[in-house]
C-alpha cells in the first residue's frame, strides 16, 4: 500500500537554528503515528510543517501520494485540533464546525447535515448554539474535534490536543480519541509529551529530541526495545532502571557486575549475552524485577539486594534499592513484605535487558 | 498568482502605513535636521552651513529663557504630578465607598483640551477678577495672587494649570498600579501583622517602580511637549516669561518667518525626548521581544 | 496592553480595628479626598457659573458665587456671535469643522491601526517588529520636528489649509498609536486560531474580517475614544495647518479668548470653553474605563 503521509530528509531552520534535522517518516493508511518527545524537541513544528503552517527548509513532504510540499494548507486535505482548541471566540458551536465548509462555499443543505453528523457523533447537539466560553474544557475539546470531522480528511492531525484537560478527562478523552480512530479507519498524526499516551494511542511511534528522531517503531517495539538511552529513560513510567555495569565473558554469554556502595558487587550471568564491551550501560524495566521465587527460568538471575525505600502504589509495590550508583526501582506485588534497610532477594527477568553504549547511548543488543 | 497574493497581503496591508511612517516621520526628521544646519530664514535653504543657527539659538536670551522654564516647568509639573498622583491613588484604595465618583472627578480634566484648561485658569487666575479678588473680596485686602501677569511667577501658574490637568492621569495609572500587587503578598504582610503604612513603603510601592518610570515619561513627554497650555493661559507672556521651546519654536516658524531657527529648536526638543524616551523603549521592546 | 483593574480586589485597608485613631485617620482621609475633588471641580464649576452671568454681575460679584440670574446669553454669543478676529460667527462653524476633521480621522486611523496591529501580532514576518518598533517611535517624537516640512509637504499636494490636509496630518500621526493598541490586544490572542482558520481554507483578509474583528470591539472603543480626543483637542496642528475657514474649535476658541478687539466678555470665554470641551467630556463620562485604557495602554505596555 502506498503510504499516506511520506516525509522524506526534512530540514527546518529559523535562520541559524535548526529545529528538524532530516526527518524521514512514513506512515499507511488507518496508523496512528504519535510524535513524542519532550517540549522543545521540534515535534509541534513538524506536525505545524504536515500541515503547511510553517514553511520547510529541505526535503519533501507528500500526502496522499501527492508531493504536498509547497502547497497551502487549505489545499492539503488535513484537518487539525489544537492545544487550545482555538474555537472562534464569537462564533457559536454550529458555526464554528461549519466554518471551514463554508468558506469551501459547501451548500447550506450539506452543511446542516454533516453538522447533524458530527454533532450526534460527539454527543454535542446540545450545546450547538452556545459561544465556546460557554463551554467546559471537555466539551471545547469535543468542539475542536468535530471541526476536524467534518473535513472528512485524509490526515487528521493533534496538537497536544489533551494536555489543557484535568487528569481524569484526559483518560477519558484519550479512549475516546482512541474509539474515533477505529471507528472511523482514519489517518491521525498526534504529537504529545506524554508517553502514556503514546503508548496508548499509537500503531506507530516517533521518538524526537532535539530535532532529530532518535527511534521510530510500534509501541512494543519502542518500550522493549529501545534504540538508545533517551528512549530508554524518556518511555516508561516509572522510568527504566539504567545502571552502568562490567562485563565479561563467561562461556555461553556473559558475567554482568553491577558495583554497589555497600557490598560485594552484584554478579549476572546473562546466557544469551552477544559481544558486549567491557563496560555497558544495563537497562532493566522495574516489572522485570520482581521477588524472587516468583519468576523462573534460565534468564531470572537473584541477588540479595538492600531496601532503601518503599513506596506502596494501590495495585503494586515500587520497592527502591540502590545499583551502580543509581537508585533501581523494582515493582512488586503489592503484599510485598519488603521494609526499607533489611536486605530481600530479587529476581532480574535478564530475557528483557537492554545494552547500551555508554558514550553514544546507543544499544548493543 | 493566487499563491503570491495570498502570501505577501500581509507585507501589502503594513506597506503604506510603513512608507508613511518612514517618509512622515524619519523623512521629515532628516528634512528639519539638514534644514537645521542651514542659513534658512523665510524660505529653506539646502546648503549646509554648518551649526550656526545651534550657535545662535544657545546665544539667544529668549531660549535661554524657554529651556529655563522648561526645567522649572518640567521639573516642578513632574514631581508634583507624581507625588500628588501617587498621594490620590493610595487614598482612594482605602476602600472608599464613592471611589468611582471621586476618580471620575480626579481624572476628568485629561479629558479636555489644554486650550479650555488654559482658557479656564486664565480667568480663575486673573488678578483684576479672579482668585485675587476674591479673597480681597473676604477682607484680606493685601492678598495677591498675580502669577499668571508676574513675568517671575507667571511660569508657576503655568505648572499650576498643568497639574491640574495630569495629576489624575497619574493617579489612574498609580491606583492601577496598586492593585496589581500580588494579593498573597499583601495577605502574607498582614497575617505577619506589618502595620498598613509599612506595608505600603516596604512592599507596594518598590514593587511599583516600573509604573513610576511610565508616569515620569508620560509626563516628561507632555512637559516638553507643552504649547497650547501656555499659548491659552499666557501666550508665552507676560514678554516672553513663560516661552518654552515648544512656543519658542513656533514663534521662529510662523511668526517670525525664521525656518532655521525653528528647525534647530525642533531638533533640541527632539533632543530632548531621544534622551528620555529611547533608553525607556529600548528596554520595553527589548524586555518583550514577542508578546 | 495592561488592563487595569480597577475593582478593588486586594485593597490593603483591611483589619478593623475601631480605636478612635483610626477613626480619625479615617474622617481625615476623607476631608482630604473632599478637598481635593473641590481642587478638581473648581475650575469647572467657576466655568459654568461664569458662563451662566450677564458681564455686569460678573464685574461685581464674586468669582465663585453663584449667579443671582441665569441668562444664556453668554452662550447664545459663544456658539453663534463671538469673534474669532474679524470673523464673528461664533464658534459654530468651527465646530463643525472639528466634526468633520475628526470623524474621518479618527475612523481611517482606527482601520488602518487595526489591520496593522493585525498583521504585527498575527503574521510575523522577517523585520515586522522592526516596522513595529519604528511606528511605535513616531508615537513619541515632538510634533515641532515635523511642523516645518509638513507645512510645505501639505502645498505640495495641495491640501494645505484644508480640512482634508488635517485629517491627512492627523491620521499619519495617530497610526503609531492605534496601531500599538491593536497590536498590543491582538497579540494576546493565541496564534492557533488563525493557524486553524487556515486549515479551514480562510484567507488573510477572511480570518481579520470573520474572526479578529467580531473579537476587537473593546479595542476599537478604545481607539477610537484615544484618537477623537486626541484630534479634537489638538491645537498644534490645528493652529499650524488650518486657514481662515477651516480652523478647529480649539483654535477658535483661542481665537475667541485672545481677541483683543471690544471688552472682555469673560462669560462668553467661558461659555466658549465649554462648548470646545463638551464632546471630549461627554466621552469620558460615557465611557470612562475605555479612555482610562487608552491612556494607560500609551504607557504601560506589555
Amino acid at each position: 500500500m502506498a503510504p499516506i503521509l511520506n516525509i522524506k530528509n526534512l530540514d527546518k531552520a529559523y535562520g541559524p537554528v535548526e529545529i528538524l534535522k532530516d526527518i524521514n517518516v512514513a506512515i499507511e493508511p488507518g496508523d496512528f503515528l504519535v510524535l513524542v518527545g519532550p517540549s522543545g524537541c521540534g515535534k509541534s513544528t513538524l506536525l505545524n510543517c504536515i500541515a503547511g503552517l510553517e514553511p520547510i527548509t529541505g526535503g519533501s513532504i507528500e500526502i496522499g501520494g501527492r508531493d504536498m510540499t509547497s502547497v497551502s494548507p487549505k489545499d492539503r486535505d488535513i484537518a487539525m485540533v489544537f492545544q487550545s482548541y482555538a474555537l472562534y471566540p464569537t462564533m457559536s458551536v454550529a458555526k464554528n464546525i461549519t466554518f471551514g465548509m463554508k468558506v469551501r462555499g459547501v451548500d447550506a443543505a450539506t452543511q446542516e447535515k454533516k453538522l447533524k453528523e458530527v454533532a450526534h457523533q460527539l454527543q454535542i447537539e446540545p450545546y450547538l448554539n452556545r459561544r465556546p466560553s460557554q463551554l467546559s474544557g471537555g466539551q471545547r475539546q469535543r468542539v475542536a474535534i468535530g471541526r476536524a470531522l467534518v473535513r472528512d480528511p485524509k490526515l487528521f492531525l493533534f496538537d497536544e490536543p489533551l494536555s489543557n484537560l484535568d487528569a481524569k478527562l484526559r483518560v477519558e478523552m484519550r479512549s475516546e480519541i482512541k474509539k474515533l480512530h477505529h471507528r472511523l479507519g482514519a489517518t491521525m498524526v498526534y504529537v504529545t509529551h506524554d508517553q502514556i499516551e503514546a503508548m496508548t494511542l499509537a500503531t506507530k511511534i516517533v521518538v524526537l529530541k532535539g530535532g532529530v528522531v532518535q527511534q521510530i517503531g510500534s509501541p512494543a517495539e519502542i518500550y522493549n526495545r529501545p534504540a538508545n538511552l533517551f528512549v530508554a529513560d524518556f518511555m516508561g513510567s516509572p522510568a527504566m532502571n539504567l545502571v552502568p555495569a562490567k562485563t565479561r565473558p563467561n562461556g555461553q554469554g556473559r558475567l554482568i557486575e553491577i558495583r554497589r556502595e555497600d557490598g560485594a558487587p552484584i554478579v549476572l550471568h546473562d546466557h544469551h549475552a552477544g559481544d558486549l564491551p567491557d563496560e555497558v550501560i544495563l537497562g532493566l524495566r522495574p516489572e522485570d524485577v520482581a521477588e524472587a521465587g516468583f519468576r523462573a527460568g534460565e534468564d531470572v538471575q537473584e541477588a540479595e539486594c538492600l531496601i532503601d525505600m518503599v513506596e506502596p502504589a494501590g495495585a503494586d509495590t515500587y520497592v527502591v534499592s540502590r545499583l551502580g550508583g543509581a537508585p533501581f526501582t523494582a515493582r512488586l506485588h503489592a503484599e510485598t513484605v519488603a521494609k526499607p534497610g533489611e536486605t530481600m532477594r530479587l529476581a532480574f527477568d535478564l530475557a528483557k535487558v537492554s545494552y547500551f553504549e555508554p558514550q553514544s547511548g546507543a544499544r548493543l543488543n | 498568482m493566487t499563491v503570491w497574493l495570498e502570501r505577501n497581503l500581509p507585507r501589502m496591508v503594513l506597506a503604506p502605513s510603513f512608507i508613511a511612517v518612514l517618509i512622515f516621520v524619519y523623512g521629515f526628521i532628516g528634512w528639519t535636521a539638514w534644514v537645521s544646519l542651514t542659513r534658512s530664514k523665510l524660505m529653506p535653504r539646502y546648503e549646509i552651513d554648518g551649526f550656526i543657527q545651534y550657535k545662535r539659538l544657545f546665544a539667544s536670551p529668549r531660549w535661554d529663557t524657554a529651556m529655563d522654564n522648561l526645567y522649572i516647568f518640567g521639573g516642578l509639573f513632574i514631581c508634583i504630578s507624581m507625588v500628588l498622583g501617587l498621594l490620590l491613588a493610595i487614598m482612594l484604595d482605602q476602600r472608599i465607598r464613592i471611589e468611582g465618583a471621586l476618580r471620575t472627578i480626579y481624572l476628568y480634566p485629561m479629558a479636555l483640551s489644554m486650550i479650555v484648561t488654559g482658557t479656564a485658569w486664565k480667568w480663575i487666575m486673573n488678578p483684576g477678577l479672579g482668585i485675587q479678588e476674591m479673597v480681597r473680596g473676604w477682607g484680606y485686602e493685601s492678598f495677591t495672587f498675580d502669577w499668571i501677569v508676574n513675568p517671575d511667577r507667571a511660569i508657576y501658574a503655568v505648572v499650576i494649570a498643568g497639574i491640574w490637568q495630569s495629576s489624575g492621569f497619574v493617579m489612574a495609572l498609580f491606583l492601577a498600579g496598586l492593585r496589581s500587587v500580588d494579593g498573597e503578598i499583601i495577605k502574607a504582610a498582614q497575617v505577619d501583622g506589618i502595620p498598613t503604612w509599612r506595608i505600603y513603603t516596604a512592599i507596594i510601592i518598590p514593587s511599583m517602580a516600573p509604573i513610576f518610570l511610565s508616569a515620569f515619561i508620560v509626563l516628561a513627554h507632555l512637559a516638553i511637549k507643552a504649547f497650547d497650555l501656555v499659548i491659552a493661559l499666557t501666550g508665552g507672556g507676560p514678554g516672553y516669561a513663560t516661552d518654552l521651546p515648544a512656543t519658542y519654536m513656533y514663534a521662529m516658524a510662523f511668526s517670525r518667518g525664521d525656518l532655521g531657527q525653528a528647525a534647530s529648536s525642533a531638533m533640541v526638543m527632539m533632543a530632548v525626548v531621544f534622551a528620555i524616551v529611547v533608553p525607556y523603549l529600548y528596554s520595553e521592546l527589548r524586555a518583550k521581544p514577542h508578546d | 496592553m495592561t488592563d487595569i483593574p480597577l475593582s478593588t480586589q486586594t485593597s490593603v485597608a483591611g483589619a478593623d480595628r475601631k480605636g478612635w485613631s483610626t477613626i480619625a485617620l479615617r474622617w481625615l482621609l476623607f476631608v482630604m479626598l473632599g478637598l481635593f475633588a473641590l481642587f478638581y471641580l473648581m475650575p469647572l464649576f467657576v466655568m459654568v457659573t461664569t458662563s451662566l452671568k450677564s458681564l455686569e454681575e460678573i464685574r461685581t460679584g464674586s468669582l465663585i458665587a453663584l449667579p443671582r440670574s441665569v441668562t444664556l446669553e453668554a452662550w447664545r454669543t459663544a456658539w453663534s456671535g463671538a469673534c474669532t478676529g474679524i470673523q464673528c460667527e461664533g464658534l459654530r462653524p468651527y465646530f463643525w469643522n472639528s466634526v468633520l476633521l475628526a470623524v474621518p480621522a479618527v475612523l481611517i486611523s482606527t482601520v488602518l491601526g487595526a489591520l496593522n496591529g493585525y498583521v504585527i501580532a498575527q503574521w510575523r514576518f522577517k523585520g515586522a517588529n522592526i516596522i513595529f518598533a519604528l511606528m511605535l517611535f513616531g508615537c513619541f517624537i515632538p510634533f515641532q520636528v515635523v511642523l516645518l516640512p509638513m507645512a510645505r509637504m501639505l502645498g505640495i499636494l495641495g491640501i494645505a489649509g484644508t480640512i482634508p490636509g488635517l485629517i491627512f496630518v492627523h491620521v499619519i500621526y495617530g497610526l503609531g498609536f492605534t496601531t500599538l493598541f491593536f497590536r498590543n490586544y491582538y497579540v494576546t490572542i493565541p496564534h492557533e486560531l488563525v493557524k486553524a482558520a487556515k486549515v479551514d481554507g480562510a484567507g488573510f483578509l477572511r480570518i481579520f474580517f470573520a474572526i479578529f474583528l467580531p473579537l476587537s470591539l473593546p479595542i476599537i472603543t478604545v481607539s477610537v475614544i484615544w484618537q477623537f480626543t486626541q484630534i479634537w483637542n489638538d491645537f498644534l496642528f490645528g493652529v499650524s495647518f488650518s486657514s481662515a475657514g477651516t480652523q478647529p474649535v480649539t483654535v477658535a476658541l483661542n481665537n475667541i479668548v485672545n481677541s483683543t478687539t471690544g471688552v472682555k466678555e469673560y462669560n462668553v470665554d467661558m461659555a466658549a470653553a465649554i462648548i470646545a470641551g463638551l464632546p471630549t467630556l461627554f466621552v469620558y463620562v460615557l465611557a470612562g474605563k475605555y479612555f482610562i485604557r487608552g491612556l494607560t495602554a500609551g504607557s504601560v505596555k506589555g
